[in-house]
């Protein structure tokens, strides 16, 4: 794993990872910086979708327990107004459709992000403390196929970091 | 970004427009700066006499539900015909306070305006307890508010009953559960990076611990921040109608119902107006004596305050067009009911309060036209106190005027609020300080992550490798 004082420091050296063949790696910083998403060749999110599909849903559930509610199982003459009064029933549905979107996105994020997770063995790593505060840090991970106890660390060396170490896990 | 800084011979000075962020910051300083507050051993006395104050309003919010429930809804002034007032007007003042908040995190997010970064967080602080506050009125207006799980929400209960859908405060159940629940994701996802740098930084055990439990193990890993920024703007993107609906389904709360003053159209795009103008008033009220008292003047620059003060201005001229239909067409409907309410409002046994909040809300506010009086932060301080107070009176006025002269003039009555209206509603304030300064204590007013994006060493042509 090799620290790094700037983000452009880090997504050049990832991209020299990227173009020496290293796959298995991951990027760590303290605020997000977009250019490491390309560097490090991640595909889009599924996020979206699961977002979409929980609005989709959410509002699906609301405007059905209406129907039910309000025709099916305790109908009420209101005002002269037929049991299936629609435009009666779109604020709720509205509201249900974003809630439902919104449970998506925070369940979906943390679930797919893998968190919450007690230990990772990144933070074995003493400098590593510094990852959520002014350090950037490329981390090539051992079960990379290229990857070679002391080709990797002289690899890393070479891209001019502010130090070098081994996570142990 | 920086450029004013660099060439300050060409502008005159003073008329530089301060940037978002003082010059000079890193991402160690702003870091150290916003976590100082949290981590440090030594708690201002000041915090603790600030505290004091707001935690006996507490106490008196207590008693106060306490007397409710045992006597029952009697003991405040709301009788037939004005069978809502404080309730609902309370209700109605703090939920649009909150709006601002959602508008700062979610909306400016949307429109790439960096200026929001600095203020976001507190911000939705301040929607969360505002929105907590706001439904305790209603709640303890039921009388029995462990009733309410079955008027309010609909489940399976053994009495077969159901909430009335078609009814607008089902509506609103749904809508500010909704609006609270939304926030809080919105408010929590934003904290778990900055809880990750507070766990790092902390001294102390029970800090780490504490810390570490609510970061949920972030590490900053790339992975993570593409599906965590994707989820906030998506978080965002949901917000921005969800705000708007939220104040129109209150309004909804009126406009629904056939009294005269209620029943218009332009509630819903007025209420929303309404509910930014007040929110950032209570932005403001917050803001300028938080930056004060932590010296946080480097991040909350002269440039937040003109922009909240811009966007009172214009929130503030959109409510006094709605002020202004209202009369338009009080008399242009030709109905009698409408003209006299009308009337009854400017010159009525209530005109002191409407002409006070006319005279706030359409003519105080073209104070905020004058750049002097944008860069006086004591003076802004005190106009956004007077704001607070004419948006309270707007709602006064909207309800009391339209309820207190029925249909039949033999049912006209007066209403006047009893000492228990009173001491709920300053009890709520003392509830939403109390809860904004263990806020401020305990987690990051500013977002820190967030600021990070801000300071100079974030762009990528300064790194090494440029």
């Amino acid at each position: 794993m090799a620290e790094f004082e700037t983000p452009a420091a880090l997504v050049a050296a990832t991209e020299q990872a990227r173009l020496h063949g290293y796959r298995q790696m991951d990027a760590y910083s303290p605020m997000p910086v977009e250019e490491l998403s390309e560097a490090l060749g991640l595909r889009r999110t599924r996020l979206p979708r699961l977002v979409l599909a929980g609005g989709v849903l959410g509002g699906l559930a609301g405007y059905g327990l209406e129907y039910w509610s309000q025709v099916i199982t305790y109908p009420l003459n209101i005002g002269g107004r037929p049991f299936h009064s629609w435009p009666h029933f779109i604020p709720v549905t509205f509201e249900t459709t974003v809630l439902g979107a919104a449970l998506a996105a925070f369940v979906g994020m943390w679930a797919l992000n893998r968190l919450p997770q007690p230990y990772h063995p990144v933070f074995n790593v003493p400098a590593f403390a510094r990852a959520s505060v002014d350090r950037f840090f490329l981390c090539i991970e051992a079960t990379d196929p290229k990857f070679d106890r002391h080709a990797t660390w002289k690899f890393l060396e070479s891209l001019h970091p502010a130090g070098v170490s081994e996570v142990v896990a | 970004m920086a450029f004013e800084h660099e060439l300050p011979g060409l502008s005159t000075p003073g008329r530089v427009t301060p940037d978002v962020i003082a010059p000079g910051h890193t991402f160690e300083s702003v870091t150290e700066r916003i976590s100082a507050i949290i981590l440090t051993k030594r708690t201002p006395i000041g915090w603790f006499v600030g505290f004091g104050i707001a935690f006996v309003f507490l106490l008196l919010f207590n008693v106060t539900v306490g007397h409710l429930l045992l006597t029952g809804i009697g003991i405040w002034g709301n009788n037939i015909p004005v069978g809502w007032a404080f309730d609902i007007i309370n209700f109605v003042w703090w939920i649009g306070i909150g709006h601002a908040g959602t508008l700062i995190s979610a909306i400016l997010l949307l429109f790439r305006q960096q200026w929001r970064t600095s203020i976001n967080r507190f911000a939705e602080a301040m929607t969360l307890f505002a929105v907590a506050c706001a439904a305790m009125f209603p709640l303890l207006h039921t009388g029995r508010p462990w009733l309410a799980a079955y008027w309010l929400l609909p489940y399976p209960n053994t009495m077969n009953l159901w909430p009335q859908f078609r009814s607008p405060l089902i509506w609103d159940v749904f809508a500010v559960t909704t609006y609270f629940t939304v926030s809080l994701l919105f408010w929590f996802t934003g904290l778990v990076p900055d809880m990750a740098t507070l766990r790092d930084r902390a001294q102390s055990r029970a800090a780490r611990v504490a810390f570490g439990v609510l970061s949920l193990g972030w590490r900053g890993s790339a992975r993570h921040w593409q599906r965590y920024e994707t989820a906030y703007l998506l978080l965002a993107g949901i917000s921005t109608p969800l705000v708007l609906s939220v104040h129109s389904v209150v309004s909804f709360d009126f406009a629904v119902s056939v009294l005269p003053g209620w029943h218009t159209t332009i509630f819903p795009p007025y209420f929303v107006a309404g509910a930014i103008y007040s929110g950032f008033a209570m932005v403001m009220t917050l803001a300028v004596p938080l930056r004060k008292f932590y010296g946080l003047e480097d991040f909350i620059t002269m440039r937040h305050i003109h922009n909240m003060t811009k966007v009172m201005l214009v929130t503030g001229m959109i409510v006094a067009y709605g002020y202004a239909n209202e009369a338009f067409f009080a008399w242009y409907s030709a109905n009698p009911y409408e003209s006299f309410m009308m009337y009854n409002r400017m010159a009525g046994p209530y005109a002191v309060f409407y002409w006070a909040l006319i005279g706030i809300n359409a003519l105080m506010i073209q104070l905020f036209w004058f750049r002097r009086v944008r860069e006086n932060v004591a003076l802004l301080f005190v106009l956004s106190l007077f704001v607070n107070v004419g948006m309270w009176l707007e709602r006064f006025i909207i309800i009391v005027t339209s309820l207190h002269r029925d249909f039949l003039p033999s049912s006209w009555d007066m209403y006047a609020p009893t000492r228990w209206d009173f001491a709920m509603f300053t009890g709520t304030i003392g509830l939403f300080l109390s809860l904004f300064f263990l806020f401020i204590r305990f987690l990051p007013a500013i977002a820190i992550f967030e600021m990070r994006t801000i300071v100079p060493e974030a762009r990528l042509q300064t790194g090494e490798h440029g």
